[in-house]
């Protein structure tokens, strides 16, 4: 049995790429096994998690929910485009200064939806910050140095554009 | 009390070590990994929770099934014995004969596309002659049903101390109460999952998921009848654990061999979430019920405590979890009588495991709760009769374990009272409250958790653990205590650099595979920094010892310095090594059959303070404000520290008001994360965290266990503080707006109320 099926094309973290694959395999699998960008996890399978979070387009999304056909076109961000050559993004470094990872599983998704968050406000509040990951699941944290990683990457930011 | 050492990377905050492969999402998981050739492995499972399994039919005429393509293992196909190793080996690896409970593995099935597998287990039918199942504790006392031994017991233990039948007659008040704790599922956001590989030269090799390679190395020996060197056990990148990767990972590990066995290829298997949840060990159910006597000031003057467990159907970890439950059930009081009598029973539902606090949290949310109504009997506060009864230094516990260490109760409840606001805030609710339809209130837990494994446990384990540098100048450390999520990596790195004098970025972890460490035990009972730590600090010690004596090692040295002072020894003795085995503290005495002495060598110890809000008009009640103030020993890492006091928190959170196991005929009915619910982002209170350090002498630069405490304290301080805004006894968690809807709206108001 061999079906041919048509090219989808997607920018995924500035580059393109094409992938032809059942128009409704996830986009999570299309990850991970197409394009081996495996630092995007899958934690439950039903869009509960946000484990598998991107940003599609500018909007975060549950990869494991999102058929890849619906990703034709589209823009992908994942956790392997947030470090520019060797220099960790704002919101990394935060994680790791203020211990906002521990098992790491959840990190990547969590990491995407704090990018996701800071690009609609860079200064958000505590309870902003609450609301805007509560999509993802921490079984490790407790959340405080999630919220403490994403205020410390808040101000990194504001210190880089006050710097400029 | 010992005196802090002055330490120079020991008790700062350094920075995760496998951090960085993590936030950049490069960190390896087990799913993360292919092998060429390698195909996917799934279960067939009991539908039923007791029976005889009388066939096993492969449903021909499916579409796109030819079961040619399939590789099938069923229990005939293990060549060496067909149980699970864990303290007893009563668990099957496949289901043969009977099964015990739903969601039992049967047949296993391989295929190189793992998207025609869910197909092909659903066209497996199993036939059985169906069985009465046993599936409460109640069910299983009734002894209606044998389903394990010759009396569903799984362990027991009896503890007396003084005489309580003594002082029921003379006592001012008796209280009573019984307690329910439910079950709760880890929810690590990793499934299980582990790759096996399999050929008759090398033997079996496994790449997973996991805490206890050992553990899992001891399993497969026993069910591919392989000798030590055959099995080698590689722990993944583990994505959180808590104790539901003790035990599981064995089962797991065991049907990817067989399955690669006989496929003669590497075989994956990687749970989904709805299998993961139905399938893999959960915390103990529990009911404790207390009888206790004081006197008119609220002295405590006799504890009768029975425990009862729910151990599922296999034996696996229930004995030691029982162990701990009883150890911690009378709280962190002087008691001159106590009797504790507990048992673990049988019933058929999944096996009951391991579970962070290991029993404890159970046992303390009973005694806690208790407390508070001791209080409201004898008519004094619930700071008072904590403070009035709490254990202190050269008192003795119920084990008669006499207290050698410092213990600091009162300083903890002080600061806990103060940093929390706690009396002043509990006059302003007492006034708001009156006009609100929010009722707020406070609530105390005060508590205790044994570090390291209890009684002889340690020594048995006899664990080994070092340091070694490779030929191209790598210093390592050798453990197989393994890292998900709580800090291993860091914390025993920050030893081994604090006692070889050398930078923490100089030192790494050596890969946690059986095939290159030592036996450090396992990665569990908050052992790792106090036990295997010390090991470490004491290899690295030995090291500089021996580099000085005989390698040139100066009294002041560089990185560099101390590497060649390494290869002139290895020069000399062929490698650098220097390993460390266990030794007991002195003075420890543990008296496993009269169940008496030193239970643990070292306590930690807290007084949590929650604040809630219950909504009288929705039913729900919310933690607005949490504080956690604890000795640990010294703090090796305080951003480590926290990090687990406050994840212990969120769960003692999510365990108190959230988390529900529902079983339907002993499935778990709600296996999915859509309504099992944990606590997320938005639902976390404020979490703040407060240490008190005494250096313990015998754990690493004076380090005890932390881990587990967190998890110990929130659920009783929580309803304690439910009980304080709207003067409601609850004694069962999880308590849910159900469940307070149901006390306010009927059951106050006279009306019958249905179970």
């Amino acid at each position: 049995m061999s079906i041919c099926w048509s090219a989808i094309e997607i920018t995924i973290n500035g580059e393109s790429a094409s992938v032809q694959v059942p128009p409704m395999k996830r986009l999570l699998d299309v990850l991970r096994e197409d394009l081996g960008l495996t630092g995007t996890k899958e934690g439950c399978g039903e869009g509960e998690c946000g484990s598998c979070s991107v940003r599609m387009n500018g909007e975060l999304v549950n990869s494991c929910l999102v058929p890849v056909l619906q990703a034709d076109g589209a823009r992908i961000e994942t956790v392997e485009g947030l470090a520019i050559d060797a220099e960790l993004h704002p919101l990394q470094k935060a994680f790791l200064e203020c211990g906002g990872a521990q098992c790491g599983i959840c990190t990547p998704g969590m990491l995407m939806a704090a990018t996701q968050l800071l690009a609609r406000n860079p200064s958000p509040s505590l309870s902003e910050i609450r609301e805007g990951l509560a999509g993802n699941l921490c079984r490790c944290t407790g959340f405080m140095k999630i919220f403490d990683s994403v205020i410390e990457a808040a101000a990194m930011n504001g210190e880089m554009k006050n710097a400029r | 009390m010992s005196a802090s050492p002055k330490t120079r990377i020991v008790g700062t905050a350094q920075i995760r070590k496998e951090g960085v492969d993590k936030v950049l999402g490069r960190a390896k998981y087990v799913d993360d990994l292919e092998i060429e050739g390698m195909w996917y492995g799934a279960t067939v499972r009991s539908s039923i929770p007791r029976g005889r399994i009388t066939g096993i039919h492969f449903s021909p005429n499916l579409p796109g099934i030819d079961w040619s393509e399939f590789v099938v293992v069923t229990a005939a196909d293990i060549p060496g014995k067909n149980h699970i190793q864990m303290i007893a080996a009563d668990q099957p690896c496949l289901a043969g004969g009977m099964v015990n409970h739903c969601d039992e593995a049967i047949v296993l099935i391989a295929h190189r596309d793992k998207r025609r597998l869910p197909a092909a287990v659903s066209g497996v039918r199993v036939e059985y002659e169906p069985f009465t199942a046993v599936l409460s504790i109640e069910d299983s006392e009734a002894q209606r049903e044998i389903i394990w031994g010759d009396n569903n017991v799984f362990k027991q233990f009896h503890l007396e101390k003084g005489n309580v039948d003594s002082v029921w007659a003379t006592a001012e008040h008796i209280v009573e109460g019984e307690y329910h704790t439910g079950a709760q599922e880890h929810l690590y956001i990793e499934n299980n999952g582990v790759i096996a590989e399999y050929n008759e030269e090398a033997g079996i090799k496994v790449w997973g998921s996991l805490q206890c390679p050992f553990y899992v190395h001891k399993s497969l020996m026993a069910v591919f009848d392989l000798p030590a060197d055959k099995v080698r056990v590689i722990q993944t990148e583990t994505g959180g654990a808590f104790g539901g990767k003790e035990d599981y990972p064995s089962v797991l590990a065991s049907h990817a061999g067989l399955l690669a066995m006989k496929a003669r290829r590497p075989i994956k298997m990687v749970y989904d979430r709805m299998e993961d949840l139905a399938a893999t060990t959960k915390r103990h159910p529990s009911r404790t019920r207390h009888r206790t006597a004081v006197d008119k000031n609220g002295k405590l003057l006799a504890m009768e405590i029975e425990i009862a467990t729910d151990g599922g159907a296999y034996s696996t970890l229930s004995s030691t979890v029982l162990s701990r439950a009883t150890l911690h059930s009378t709280g962190p009081y002087v008691c001159p009588n106590v009797r504790i009598h507990s048992k673990a029973w049988a019933t058929n539902t999944v096996p009951y495991g391991a579970f962070r606090g290991f029993g404890a949290p159970q046992t303390i949310f009973a005694i806690e709760r208790h407390m508070e109504q001791v209080a409201k009997a004898v008519g004094i506060d619930s700071t008072e009769i904590r403070r009035r009864n709490f254990l202190h230094d050269g008192d003795s516990t119920a084990t008669e374990q006499i207290m050698r260490e410092p213990v600091i109760l009162d300083i903890l409840l002080e600061r806990a009272l103060e940093e929390s606001g706690y009396h002043a805030k509990r006059k302003a609710f007492a006034i708001e409250n009156a006009n609100s339809a929010i009722r707020r209130g406070m609530g105390i837990a005060a508590f205790y958790h044994g570090s390291g494994f209890t009684g002889s446990g340690e020594r048995t384990l006899n664990s080994l653990a070092g340091i070694d540098v490779t030929v191209d100048g790598r210093v390592r450390v050798l453990v197989s205590s393994t890292e998900f999520g709580q800090g291993t990596n860091t914390i025993l790195t920050q030893i081994a650099a604090e006692s070889l004098g050398i930078p923490y970025e100089d030192v790494e972890m050596a890969p946690p595979d059986t095939g290159i460490v030592p036996n450090s035990g396992p990665t569990v009972a908050s052992r790792t920094s106090m036990v295997v730590g010390k090991l470490i600090e004491r290899a690295g010690r030995q090291l500089i010892a021996a580099l000085r004596d005989s390698a040139g090692l100066g009294e002041l040295y560089s990185t560099q310095d101390f590497l060649t002072a390494c290869e002139n020894h290895r020069a000399i003795h062929g490698t650098v090594e220097s390993l460390c085995r266990y030794e007991a503290p002195p003075n420890i005495f543990w008296d496993d059959r009269a169940y008496r002495g030193e239970a643990y060598p070292a306590f930690a110890w807290a007084v949590y303070v929650a604040e809630v809000a219950v909504d009288t008009t929705t039913y729900s009640a919310e933690v607005t404000n949490f504080y956690a103030v604890q000795e640990v020993g010294k703090v090796l890492n305080p951003t480590l520290a926290a990090g687990q006091i406050e994840g212990g928190v969120a769960q003692g959170v999510g365990y108190a008001l959230y988390e529900k196991v529902i079983l339907k005929n002993g499935h778990m009915a709600n296996n999915q994360m859509t309504n099992y619910i944990m606590p997320t982002a938005a639902d976390v209170p404020p979490i703040a965290v407060f240490f008190e350090e005494i250096p313990f002498e015998h754990g690493a630069y004076g380090a005890k266990g932390i881990g587990e405490l967190p998890h110990d304290g929130p659920a009783p301080a929580i309803l304690n503080a439910i009980q304080d805004a709207i003067g409601e006894n609850f004694t069962s968690i999880p308590l849910q707006p159900e469940d307070i809807f149901v006390r306010l709206a009927f059951v106050n108001a006279g009306e019958a109320v249905e179970a």
